[in-house]
């Protein structure tokens, strides 16, 4: 469909059949940018209302698992955390992946939730599971805070490489998404999606290096094991905040491929899937 | 600048219905999947999905710039599938549309709006989905507060809000829309009279001010009053496009045949009380004028055939056919007891007619009464509700032989006054005149 983006007369919008693979209209997304923001903000303010802990409990989630992994991992299984200690150690790496995993489910879950959205109006539809995933933005900027303090509390200062932080935030993103497109659409066709993803972000707890090290593994399966985006992610964070040995470099390089393979592949079977959403769900 | 605001061309959109259902579990899907390739490879074709349902199939015509145009039909006929694909909600299947400008579509009001949030916050979010941008909704802010007559709350969530102000509210951001070309479907079928009064009042002036409009509706008062020409549909293609008059006319036509206007309707099933010694069998009505195919209009003329079964001969002295609205209040009590008439039936089956000369009802639908008993005491067969009656418009074929301006048909004598007592009595209700 195409669209321009004058407000003249002259627009005309063409209508008809699309078959096949098209590109993801991001143009489109961007003349839209403005139905983002405000479906990013009701998503932030309608979370918490009427909930007695608010904002806590973008907090307490990550906080409380810290807390079972340092004393069943840290404390009984005695569970190597590269010479950092253990609570900081996990809750670095629960932070990102707190964002991931809450992005994954609510993405996926956005479309079905929006229904009534996909039968009564038009917009481009990428913008509910992108809104679901940036959404968990105020979670994640609460739970640094908290990194923050636990930093402090361990005399652990920080150096440049903390910038890190931004671009390693940003492959959560795009993994979040590129997961999220994939199985936001296939849900509005096969609700068992939705029963699928508990168990999928607990199974990909256990597979990235979470309440373990990935220095367990010796090299070359430790660069192979960066397949799985989110380790990637997870070891760039302890390596900017924590200083846990040399740079993360291999298996950061594969994440970024294996993200962007995710969120391509994700946004063109989006494309196909959506033209049919407003007749399936 | 193009003079043509919409361009449909061979619009069609196939629904699929076939084998029943499709799989909508995984695992179905996947079985299925794996049972058509198993039967490729053994070189039999998945079997042809050949139950496929058209809801638009060739559907063409233009809307010139400026122009109202009312899409009707009946149920089912397509119409909304239309309203979808030209708000690019959902795709068509096949063929072409052009659209020249910004759309805006309602195809409902207050989508989006969430319980949880305020009426100001829901106002941005709604305004936002139906394309209003952040600085136009902060521009027309308080004039939609006001249209919609919720100051007071416009910081409590909507979820303690009336479904009344409710639905103010979202038809307030709605109604301040301001594409080029507007697409509205059934909107007004919302709230209460006075509401929906309110609704069609600012849809007409968004027609005057000479935008390009696509409206849907069952009303066909409303679609008459804001449309200067109409698209008629039926089972998905167009059956006749032009002036509204024409084109209500041919719909009200086809739909009066489902209402039974002209069909004999059959009473054995009908809710009754009496002795039983007169029953009625079955029973049609008619408007003898064959204009409007035969339906009721205001002020025309209306018969009740009767078929009536009597266990002996008889004379009966108190017949009726009465007209209630659908809310039970007796409007018309057509009794040949008020004429000092009787009648006589023959053992067995009895065919007669009463008919009303001058109908003083409006467009509605109305529901009919019959009555058979003695003259001042109990009743042989009443039936409260034997079937209903729809009054169509007079306005279509020029069938307007009473003079109503404002609709009422209720007579009633009356006369201007001037001078004197009437003076003062006029200038003290507030010097009106009529607005008519």
């Amino acid at each position: 469909m195409a669209v321009t983006t004058t407000d003249t007369p002259a627009e005309v919008t063409w209508i008809h059949a699309s078959r096949g693979w098209s590109i993801p209209d991001l143009g489109e997304l961007w003349r839209f940018r403005e139905l983002l923001y405000f479906l990013v903000w009701r998503d932030v303010k309608v979370r918490y209302k009427q909930t007695a802990l608010g904002a806590a409990w973008a907090i307490l989630q990550p906080f409380a698992t810290m807390l079972v992994f340092s004393l069943f991992f840290g404390r009984l299984a005695r569970m190597p955390s590269d010479g950092v200690p253990y609570p900081v150690f996990a809750f670095a790496a629960l932070v990102p992946w707190t964002f991931f995993a809450n992005g994954l489910t609510l993405s996926t879950q956005s479309l079905v939730l929006s229904q009534n959205l996909l039968k009564k109006v038009y917009f481009p539809r990428l913008a509910i599971p992108l809104a679901a995933v940036l959404s968990g933005g105020v979670d994640l900027a609460l739970a640094m805070g908290v990194l923050a303090g636990m930093l402090a509390f361990y005399g652990i200062a920080p150096g440049a490489e903390a910038l890190w932080i931004v671009p390693l935030l940003l492959l959560a993103l795009a993994t979040s998404l590129g997961v999220g497109l994939w199985l936001s659409a296939l849900n509005v066709r096969y609700r068992d999606v939705g029963y699928v993803v508990p168990f999928l972000v607990q199974l990909w707890l256990f597979a990235t290096p979470i309440a373990y090290p990935s220095s367990l593994l010796a090299e070359p399966w430790r660069t192979v094991y960066g397949i799985n985006p989110m380790v990637g992610v997870v070891e760039g964070f302890r390596w900017a905040l924590l200083g846990t040995g040399a740079a993360p470099g291999g298996a950061l390089a594969l994440s970024s491929l294996a993200a962007a393979a995710l969120l391509v592949g994700g946004a063109f079977h989006f494309r196909r899937l959506e033209r049919t959403f407003a007749d399936v769900v | 600048m193009s003079e043509i605001a919409v361009r449909v061309e061979g619009l069609g959109k196939r629904f699929r219905v076939a084998r029943a259902r499709r799989p909508t579990m995984l695992r179905e899907a996947l079985v299925e999947g794996l049972r058509a390739a198993g039967g490729r490879l053994a070189g039999r074709r998945a079997a042809a999905e050949e139950e496929c349902f058209w809801a638009l199939r060739d559907v063409s015509f233009e809307v010139p710039r400026g122009e109202a145009v009312g899409i009707v039909g009946g149920n089912g006929a397509g119409k909304s599938t239309l309203l979808k694909i030209l708000s690019r909600i959902t795709e068509p299947t096949e063929g072409d549309a052009w659209i020249h400008g910004r759309v805006g579509s309602l195809l409902e009001v207050g989508t989006g709006f969430h319980a949880e949030l305020t009426g100001r916050e829901n106002t941005y979010l709604n305004g936002a989905i139906l394309g209003m941008k952040r600085a136009e909704i902060d521009r027309k802010f308080d004039e939609i507060v006001a249209f919609a007559g919720v100051e007071r709350f416009i910081d409590t969530p909507v979820k303690h809000y009336s479904s009344g102000m409710y639905l103010r509210l979202a038809f307030a951001v709605a109604a301040h829309l301001e594409p080029e070309i507007l697409v509205v479907d059934e909107v007004l079928a919302v709230g209460d009279a006075a509401f929906q009064k309110k609704c069609l009042g600012r849809m007409e002036d968004v027609a005057r001010e000479g935008r390009t409009v696509l409206f849907v509706s069952h009303n066909m008062d409303a679609v008459q009053r804001l449309c200067s020409r109409c698209v008629l549909l039926d089972g998905g293609r167009v059956a006749a496009a032009g002036d509204s008059a024409s084109v209500v006319a041919r719909y009200l036509a086809r739909g009066v045949g489902r209402h039974g206007a002209g069909a004999w309707i059959d009473l054995g099933a009908a809710g009754r009380s009496g002795s039983g010694e007169v029953r009625f069998l079955a029973a049609r009505h008619l408007s003898p004028g064959r204009a409007a195919g035969g339906a009721a209009f205001p002020g025309g003329p209306l018969r009740f055939d009767l078929a009536l079964h009597s266990d002996a001969d008889r004379e009966v002295g108190s017949l009726a056919v009465s007209l209630r609205t659908p809310g039970g209040t007796t409007l018309i009590d057509a009794d040949i007891l008020a004429k000092g008439e009787t009648v006589a039936l023959r053992a067995g089956r009895n065919e007669l007619s009463i008919q009303i000369e001058d109908l003083p009802l409006n467009p509605g639908v109305y529901v009919a009464g019959l009555w058979a008993g003695h003259a001042f005491g109990a009743a042989y067969d009443h039936l409260e509700s034997a079937f209903e009656v729809e009054v169509v418009p007079a306005r279509v074929e020029g069938l307007d032989r009473v003079f109503t301006p404002g609709g009422g048909l209720v007579p009633c004598r009356f006369g201007v006054l001037t001078g004197g007592e009437g003076e003062a009595a006029r200038r003290a209700a507030g010097g009106g005149g009529w607005s008519r």
